[in-house]
């Protein structure tokens, strides 16, 4: 456990220096802070947020992740010949990537939030949701990007499938169910589209916020299925309990090459 | 005391290691020896854990290797290419590995004066001339005085001067009674240190025995001959 606080701290430290941390942070800032300011509803604000959310968590998140373990296979390597656990070099590298992240975010969004605290007093619920789908978007990157770069020596080869993976689960997999739904609509699809949109942790993200904000013209077709279906509270503990199953198998993946691998 | 027992190691359907059995002498020089992608590095790698072998058992100090990692306390460990945190100074990584380790150490300043460190102490590490990074991590192997030192191409890169204040090191640390294992392809760098060799070709063990024995076995008179006739009887 010593070990593990103290291999975090050096990353820590590290990714502390970087400016694209310091970037994030001001885009959060800007964006929120600009919303506020455009729209004085916090409604919209909360909104269009979560949409920014959905897209550049997830982007960020693998992007900087992937890059991140490479830039740092000198650092594992060196580490791996010290008297330290696998697991434990892990878990340290992983608190160091998302640690920073997930800080990033709760700033920049955060303290405009702060400043215009009285106008989000009715939307604390949602409030709290949404810090939550950032960070288990964050975390689910973190691991995904993890099981890219930890299995894929070549750093193009891990990089391009980072973006493939992004792009899949934010772009392509809308058009993937909407396919499905036109050409197979004379067919009952209640269940095949929960199962659809549990297999994308954007779409649960974006299905646990809808449900609270209760916009039916915004839930879309998973969404009103998910709300029809469980209804509006078992729905948001349905797919947050989900979200973290997204966690923990890309984690297990990512974990168990990590053990066999050769340095 | 180090035992391989019937270690295999596959990389795709190259046998880097095929069924080593070895058991390396406590308080010796063991040089291994052997051309390039003959399996030296795959070995070392593997008694540190770094690689993980598909079959076989490695003992260190007849404690079973099965992924505990204290046993790793005992080795100190200089790497062919270097590797390190780019971003910190020479002076940062030793107070980063006495901290990780939580042992104290104050070898590091004898050590930097030694290997001629004391001006790049404060310099970052992606800064460095290969030369001096191949130093640093000489020092690291030595930093914590370990009973196993483990040596991989220790003298590549270096200088004439350099290599051999490192060659003194190492007859250092042997009259204090270590273990201490060198590879090298540069047969006559290091046969002033040799003790015992073991020949690897192929991922073979092809001769396991003390200098005296491989010279007189082979009838030339230096290790490079020796082993050279050695590499060609077993090519034929």
């Amino acid at each position: 456990m010593k070990e593990l606080l103290k291999i975090s701290k050096y990353q820590l430290n590290d990714v502390r220096r970087s400016k694209w941390i310091i970037i994030y942070t001001l885009f959060f800032f800007a964006v929120t802070y600009g919303l506020i300011n455009f729209t004085k509803e916090p409604s919209k604000v909360l909104i269009t947020l979560l949409n920014v959310i959905l897209i550049i968590i997830p982007l960020v998140s693998i992007i900087f992740g992937t890059v991140y373990l490479y830039n740092n296979k000198n650092n594992i390597t060196f580490l791996s010949a010290q008297p330290l656990k696998r697991e434990v070099l892990f878990a340290g590298m992983y608190i160091g990537l998302v640690l920073p992240l997930v800080a990033s975010f709760i700033v920049g969004a955060g303290l405009p939030i702060i400043i215009y605290i009285p106008l989000f007093i009715e939307y604390s619920g949602i409030l709290i949701l949404l810090l939550f789908a950032g960070i288990m978007l964050t975390l689910i990157f973190g691991c995904l990007a993890f099981y890219v770069s930890i299995k894929n020596e070549d750093k193009l080869k891990g990089f391009g499938l980072s973006i493939f993976v992004w792009l899949l689960l934010s772009v392509l997999y809308d058009g993937l169910v909407m396919f499905i739904m036109y050409n197979f609509s004379e067919y009952p699809l209640e269940e095949t589209s929960i199962a659809l949109s549990l297999l994308n942790p954007i779409d649960l993200a974006r299905i646990t916020l809808i449900l609270k904000f209760d916009i039916s013209a915004l839930m879309g077709y998973t969404g009103a299925v998910f709300n029809n279906f469980f209804g509006g509270s078992w729905g948001i503990y349905i797919s947050s309990v989900s979200m973290l199953f997204w966690i923990i198998v890309p984690m297990y993946f990512a974990l168990r090459n990590f053990r066999k691998k050769d340095f | 005391m180090i035992k391989l027992a019937k270690l295999q190691k596959n990389f795709g359907h190259l046998k880097a290691l095929n069924e080593i059995e070895l058991a390396i002498k406590p308080e010796t020089i063991t040089y291994i020896a052997g051309p390039n992608g003959s399996g030296k590095t795959t070995l070392i790698k593997a008694i540190l854990g770094l690689v993980k072998p598909d079959a076989g058992e490695i003992f260190v100090d007849n404690i079973k290797l099965n992924g505990d990692c204290n046993y790793r306390s005992k080795i100190g460990y200089m790497p062919q290419a270097p590797s390190f945190p780019e971003n910190l100074t020479v002076k940062e990584v030793f107070e980063m590995l006495k901290d990780i380790r939580a042992k104290h150490s104050d070898l590091d300043d004898q050590l930097v004066h030694s290997f001629g460190l004391e001006k790049e102490k404060n310099k970052r590490l992606k800064n460095l001339s290969g030369g001096t990074k191949q130093k640093v991590n000489a020092a690291i192997a030595f930093l914590f005085n370990p009973q196993i030192l483990i040596l991989d191409e220790p003298t590549s890169g270096l200088d004439p001067a350099s290599s051999s204040i490192l060659k003194d090191k190492i007859k250092e640390e042997r009259a204090k009674g270590k273990t201490i294992i060198l590879t090298s392809h540069i047969l006559s760098e290091l046969e002033e240190l040799a003790e015992n060799v073991i020949l690897l070709i192929e991922g073979k063990v092809c001769f396991n025995g003390s200098l005296i024995s491989l010279i007189d076995k082979t009838e030339k008179k230096n290790l490079e001959r020796a082993i050279a006739s050695l590499m060609s009887e077993a090519a034929a």
